[in-house]
C-alpha cells in the first residue's frame, strides 16, 4: 500500500491507485481522479453514475456490473463506455472509490 | 415422505442425483429429477466437432442411462419455482412440492444478447461452439473454407469453460496446419480480459504460447455488436475489426426459469454462498455447478469437486446440523494445445494456476502449466472417465481441495 497526494490530502491507495477505504471518498477526490483518468470535467451524469455504484457497493459490497446498469436503467451500456472511455468497469470504479472489479473466470 | 427435487439433469444434476441416491433412506426420502432434454451431451467433447475429430454421435447419450433405480424422472420443461411455497410448477400445471430444492440448471449461450450476432451472419460465417449444432455446422464450414481471417471473440465474462477460446485457436492452429493452408489463414484471439486469460501467471504462459504460434491477442476488447453486413466485430465505444470467419463466445447466462422465478442476478445465476452452495435468499435451496454465481470457473470439474461438498452439506441440513462442507473453488482443467499435445492446470479461489508436477495417483504424475504428450491423453481419456464414473457419481482419484503438493508457488 502506498500514499498519494490528491484533491489536497495524503490519501491510501493501492498498486493500481484504487482507494483503500472507499468511506474517505468525496467529489473533490472523485474529479481528481477522474483528471488522472482522463476525464475532465466530471458532468452531473458522471456523479449520477458514481453515486448509483456507490450505494450498490454499500448495499451489496460490490460494484454493480456494466450489465446491471444497463438493465436497470441507469446507464445504457453505450453511454456508459462513451461517459468512461476505454473501460468503464475498471474506470469507474476507480473514480467511485471502490476496489478494483473482481475479475471473473 | 419428504422430498428432494432436483432441477436439471446435466452433469452436475446427474452427479447429485446419484450421489443422494447412495446416501438418503429410501424409506424417508423420495427424490425427484426434472429436465426438458432426454439427451445427455459430453459438453467438453464439442471443442472437438469442428476438427472432425469427434462427430455428434461421439458426445450423446441417453440422460437414462445415468438415472439410478428407485427415482422419479421427469422430462418436462419447468415454468416456474415458487420458493416461498417450496413448490416447484411444471408446464401443463402439474406441481411439485419440496422440502430441499436442488438447482442444476447450468448456464447457455445467448447470442441474442449482441446486436447483429444472430441475424444474417449466424451458422454462415460466425460460428459458436457452445451447443452441438454450432459445432456441427461449423466442422461443414471448415470442411471448405479455403482461408481468410478467422476471429474468436469472446464477448463477456463469465463463461462456461474459461479456456475453452484458448483451446479452440491452438486446435485450429493445427488443424489449419495439417490442411495444408496455415499461411493463408489470420488467427486473432479477441477477448474482453486484460491478457489471454484469467490469471496472470497462466494469462502470460498462455499469450507466450499464442504468439509462438502466430496467433495475435487483442485484449480488453468488449464487443458491442456485430455488422454482419460488412463482416466487422464492432466494440462499445466504436473500434472494429475485420473477420471473414467469426467464431464467438456469446454472453452466457443461466436460464430463464431463474429469472422467471426471481431467483438471479441480472446474468439469471443464482447468488450461492460460495463455500457451502446454499442459496443466498432460501435456506432449502441449494445450487451447484454453473447455475450459482460463484467466482469459480463454469466446468464439470468444478462441479464435480463442488459435488462431494455439497452432499456432505445436503446431509448435515437434513440433520439440522451446521453445514461444514467449504468448497474452495478448486478447478482442474486439461487444455489441448495443439499437434497432441496438452497444458493442464490445477486452482482454486485462492491460488493461481501455477507450474509443478500434478500427482495422481495410478496414472500421472502430469505437468502444470506445461505442454506435454501425457496431458493431452489425460484429456482424451477423461470422456471415458465421464460417462464411466463422474456421472455416476463414483468415487475419482482427485481430492475435491485443491492440494499444493507438487506445485511451484
Amino acid at each position: 500500500m502506498t500514499t498519494k497526494e490528491l484533491a489536497g490530502i495524503t490519501v491510501d491507495v493501492d498498486a493500481e491507485g484504487f482507494l483503500t477505504d472507499h468511506k474517505i471518498w468525496n467529489l473533490d477526490l472523485a474529479a481528481a481522479i477522474a483528471q488522472e483518468e482522463g476525464i475532465d470535467p466530471l458532468t452531473d451524469r458522471h456523479v449520477e453514475v458514481l453515486n448509483f455504484m456507490r450505494k450498490e457497493f454499500e448495499e451489496n459490497g460490490t460494484a454493480p456490473s456494466i450489465r446491471k446498469m444497463n438493465k436497470l436503467n441507469v446507464v445504457p451500456t453505450k453511454e456508459l463506455y462513451a461517459l468512461f472511455p476505454g473501460g468503464p468497469a475498471k474506470k469507474a470504479a476507480k473514480i467511485a472509490g471502490l476496489g478494483k472489479p473482481q475479475g471473473c473466470i | 415422505m419428504k422430498k428432494l427435487l432436483i432441477l436439471g439433469a446435466g452433469t452436475a444434476g446427474t452427479m447429485m442425483l446419484n450421489k443422494m441416491e447412495s446416501v438418503l433412506d429410501k424409506e424417508e426420502w423420495d427424490i425427484t429429477i426434472v429436465d426438458q432434454y432426454e439427451t445427455h451431451y459430453y459438453q467438453p467433447g464439442f471443442l472437438f466437432i469442428p476438427f472432425g475429430i469427434y462427430n455428434r454421435r461421439d458426445v450423446i447419450k441417453p440422460k437414462r442411462d445415468f438415472f439410478p433405480p428407485g427415482v422419479n424422472v421427469i422430462f418436462s420443461k419447468i415454468d416456474l419455482i415458487e420458493a416461498d411455497k417450496n413448490q416447484v410448477l411444471l408446464d401443463g400445471g402439474k406441481v411439485l412440492s419440496y422440502d430441499i430444492l436442488l438447482v442444476a440448471t447450468g448456464t447457455k449461450i445467448n447470442p441474442g444478447e449482441t446486436d447483429g450476432m444472430e441475424e444474417g451472419g449466424w451458422h454462415k460465417n460466425i460460428f459458436d461452439f457452445y451447443t452441438v449444432e454450432g459445432a456441427v455446422a461449423l466442422q461443414q464450414f471448415l470442411k471448405y473454407w479455403e482461408g481468410g481471417k478467422m476471429v474468436l471473440n469472446i464477448v463477456e465474462m463469465p463463461i462456461k469453460c474459461p479456456v475453452a477460446p484458448l483451446e479452440f485457436v491452438f486446435l485450429a492452429d493445427w488443424w489449419f496446419t495439417e490442411q495444408g493452408i496455415r499461411d493463408k489463414v489470420d488467427i486473432e484471439f479477441v477477448t474482453p480480459l486484460p491478457g489471454a486469460f484469467t490469471k496472470p501467471k497462466a494469462s502470460k504462459v498462455f499469450g507466450e504460447f499464442l504468439n509462438k504460434k502466430g496467433i495475435s491477442l487483442t485484449p480488453e476488447f468488449s464487443t458491442g455488436r456485430v455488422d454482419w453486413e460488412n463482416n466487422k466485430l464492432v466494440s462499445w465505444d466504436e473500434t472494429s475489426i475485420d473477420y471473414d470467419l467469426l467464431i464467438t463466445i456469446p454472453t452466457n447466462m443461466g436460464d430463464d426459469l431463474i429469472a422467471r422465478s426471481g431467483l438471479g442476478d441480472e446474468l439469471n445465476f443464482i447468488p450461492t454462498d460460495k463455500f457451502t452452495l446454499q442459496s443466498q435468499a432460501n435456506d432449502n435451496i441449494f445450487v451447484i455447478g454453473d447455475a450459482t454465481n460463484l467466482p469459480s470457473s463454469k466446468a464439470g470439474s468444478v462441479a464435480h469437486f463442488q459435488a462431494d461438498i455439497l452432499q456432505d452439506n445436503l446431509l448435515s441440513y437434513i440433520d439440522g446440523k451446521p453445514l461444514r462442507g467449504k468448497f474452495d473453488g478448486h478447478a482442474n482443467c486439461y487444455i489441448e494445445s495443439g499437434f497432441g499435445k496438452g497444458i493442464l492446470i490445477d486452482f482454486n479461489y485462492d491460488t493461481e494456476p501455477l507450474p509443478g508436477k500434478f500427482p495422481l495417483p495410478g496414472v500421472g504424475p502430469f505437468s502444470l502449466l506445461e505442454e506435454t504428450r501425457m496431458n493431452h491423453y489425460g484429456k482424451m481419456m477423461f470422456r471415458w472417465m465421464y460417462w464411466n464414473l463422474l456421472l455416476k457419481g463414483a468415487e475419482l482419484p482427485i481430492e475435491s481441495h485443491m492440494l499444493m503438493a507438487g506445485k511451484r508457488a
